[in-house]
């Protein structure tokens, strides 16, 4: 069974008379533990896709799946829930809640979750040691790195044991050491906790850990392939 | 942890929040303070109005309200008053009274004034002249009395005591009742209008000068609380039916004064909200000013799976904080202000001539009714809310797509 599964995806982006194709007829298939890279040049349409399979926005046409769930019949309210049980977000930038500390911040999503507030305190001090954060759990994001601050958000998006991560262009802010650091980490919690991550990335070190490259061209899937991951 | 979360948020922006709570703590601070010295106003106004003879209720004789002559006097007062201890609550006080209309002259003056024959002792724990007394004495228990006028009017006649005032007054044969009286003390009231009005004699006197025998005008009542009138009224009607009497309580008597107290129970509600109106404003501006830089922060929240009416309740719960913060302030400054305020009272004696013709005293003592500040609280709080839901709104629908898109 596939984790996620597109079917003849469509999205239209309107800006008054003007129709910009986004996404036109996306057919993919992703498996539980993968480590998926969605590539392309600007607008070919990866940041749409991960947004859709995120249940973040709706198609205009085609079905998207997750765990055999039709996303598209599901409401707002649906789709919130989806959003905090199943899927663990990891943005490019503005990730954090800027007034929680690191230890808050991934305790905010058990909060949501309705964890209890010993098990999530234990749980998010456990995950932020996890990805390497032992001693900084009392810091607020301004006072963290650049690539601290994105181990908080894989920490905050795995804690809740979803389905899947998406991972919006992750290392588009981080220099390269720190890049690599960050994927390292990524990695490792893909082979340790089989969690299936999906990647927006015009990053070529991210294309390279990637264990299967979908390029992306003006909507539509132009290449897909499995490779060796790094 | 969201009041922890909406506590932070807060104080992202200190001089904003500081600003906001300024507002919340004046705006409560002046509902409190104006509330209460409109409180004390209509308050002194009503123990005026009962001190000044009035008293919580009075028994005539019918017409005498209509009409208050010597024909429309009660026959005798014994009989009545040896009832009412049975009829009213403890602590109940009463004084008979004759109370006519009479000319009080000397060689030079002449005004006209109210005759009012008391009973020295029984007088003094239900009206203000057993207090009001400041040069002179005042009347004897037993023997023969003098007479008490209002400092005013004696200043007016260029009058003091030991001195003589004739007054003049129609007797109960329908003669004219005319004796002269030696002046034996002054008195002082808070309004001039009363000192110039009212001259006091004792009640065998009054009642001999104007052939009355045992007959009185009124018996007024002091009872234990105000609230307590229809009460009282009500069982005197019932039990004196038989007894051709008429009883009036003092919203009757003073319709003046019950009619300012009910208006101020509207002007004071309105104050409360014309002080919100302002503040509002203010919460509405702030709170939507923070909304609309925290956008990307609640498409995230959004994102992460948070429902939109979390998101209003986050926001709301920034405001209900910041409202119950600036309640707390508000009203504890507006106690201690309070208690400031009532050890001396605010001396309005350079207006005080204006304040005679409403009725006010020359001194205001502010007035604190738990009800006031708790409808106080509950207008900034409730409408505080209310008026927090617009910006929450605005903030729960916030999509994750467009605000996290938006840098």
């Amino acid at each position: 069974m596939a984790m996620v599964e597109c079917r003849r995806l469509r999205k239209i982006y309107r800006q008054g008379k003007l129709e910009v194709v986004a996404l036109d007829g996306i057919d993919l298939a992703i498996g539980k533990g993968e480590f998926a890279a969605l590539a392309g040049p600007s607008g070919s349409g990866k940041t749409t896709l991960l947004n859709l399979i995120g249940g973040l926005d709706r198609p205009d046409a085609g079905e998207i799946r997750l765990q055999n769930q039709l996303l598209n019949d599901l409401d707002q309210s649906q789709l919130a829930e989806l959003r905090l049980r199943q899927i663990g977000f990891v943005f490019q930038s503005f990730n954090l809640i800027p007034v929680l500390t690191a230890l808050e911040n991934v305790e905010f999503i058990l909060l949501l979750q309705g964890v209890a507030a010993g098990e999530r305190r234990e749980r998010a001090r456990t995950i932020l040691d996890d990805v390497g954060l032992q001693g900084l759990h009392g810091r607020r994001p301004a006072e963290l790195s650049g690539g601290q601050q994105q181990r908080v958000a894989v920490a905050r998006a795995i804690a809740s044991d979803p389905a899947i991560v998406l991972a919006d262009e992750p290392t588009a802010n981080l220099d390269s050491k720190t890049g690599q650091g960050l994927l390292e980490l990524m990695k490792e919690m893909n082979e340790k906790k089989q969690v299936t991550f999906i990647f927006s990335t015009h990053d070529r070190m991210v294309m390279d850990y990637a264990r299967r490259l979908i390029l992306l061209h003006d909507g539509r899937i132009a290449e897909d392939r499995a490779k060796a991951g790094k | 942890m969201l009041f922890q979360l909406a506590w932070r948020n807060l104080w992202r922006n200190p001089k904003r929040t500081l600003i906001l709570l300024t507002a919340v703590v004046i705006g409560v601070w002046a509902m409190i303070v104006i509330g209460a010295l409109m409180r004390g106003i209509s308050s002194q106004m009503l123990r005026h109005g009962i001190a000044t003879l009035t008293g919580h209720v009075q028994i005539h004789a019918p017409g005498y309200r209509a009409d208050p002559v010597v024909e429309n006097s009660i026959p005798a007062a014994a009989p009545v008053t040896a009832r009412l201890a049975a009829l009213l609550p403890a602590g109940t006080r009463w004084a008979p009274r004759i109370r006519v209309a009479a000319i009080a002259g000397n060689a030079r003056h002449s005004a006209g004034v109210t005759l009012v024959g008391i009973d020295p002792a029984a007088e003094k724990g239900v009206s203000f002249i057993g207090a009001a007394v400041t040069e002179g004495a005042y009347l004897p228990s037993e023997g023969e009395g003098g007479l008490l006028i209002g400092r005013a009017l004696a200043d007016r006649f260029g009058t003091g005591l030991g001195k003589k005032l004739v007054l003049m007054s129609q007797d109960s044969e329908r003669g004219i009742a005319s004796r002269a009286f030696r002046i034996t003390g002054l008195f002082r009231a808070e309004l001039e209008a009363t000192e110039k009005e009212f001259v006091f004699v004792t009640l065998p006197e009054a009642a001999a000068m104007l052939k009355l025998g045992a007959g009185i005008s009124e018996i007024s009542l002091l009872l234990p609380s105000d609230g307590l009138a229809s009460e009282a009224a009500d069982r005197l009607r019932q039990s004196l039916a038989g007894e051709a009497l008429e009883i009036s309580t003092w919203q009757e008597l003073l319709p003046m004064i019950r009619g300012v107290l009910e208006l101020y129970d509207g002007v004071i509600f309105v104050w409360f909200l014309v002080i919100f109106i302002a503040m509002g404003f203010g919460i509405v501006n702030t709170f939507l000013m923070a909304v609309l830089e925290r956008l990307r922060e609640f498409g995230l929240l959004k994102a992460l799976g948070m429902r939109p009416s979390g998101i209003v309740g986050q926001v709301l719960a920034e405001s209900l904080l910041l409202l119950l913060t600036g309640q707390a302030l508000g009203s504890a400054f507006g106690f201690l202000s309070y208690r400031g305020l009532a050890r001396n009272g605010i001396d309005l004696s350079a207006v005080a001539e204006g304040l005679e013709y409403v009725g006010m005293t020359r001194i205001i003592f502010p007035v604190l009714l738990p009800r006031d500040v708790a409808t106080a609280n509950l207008v900034v709080f409730l409408l505080g809310l209310l008026v927090s839901l617009y910006p929450a709104v605005k903030a729960g629908r916030v999509t994750p797509v467009q605000a996290l898109s938006s840098v």
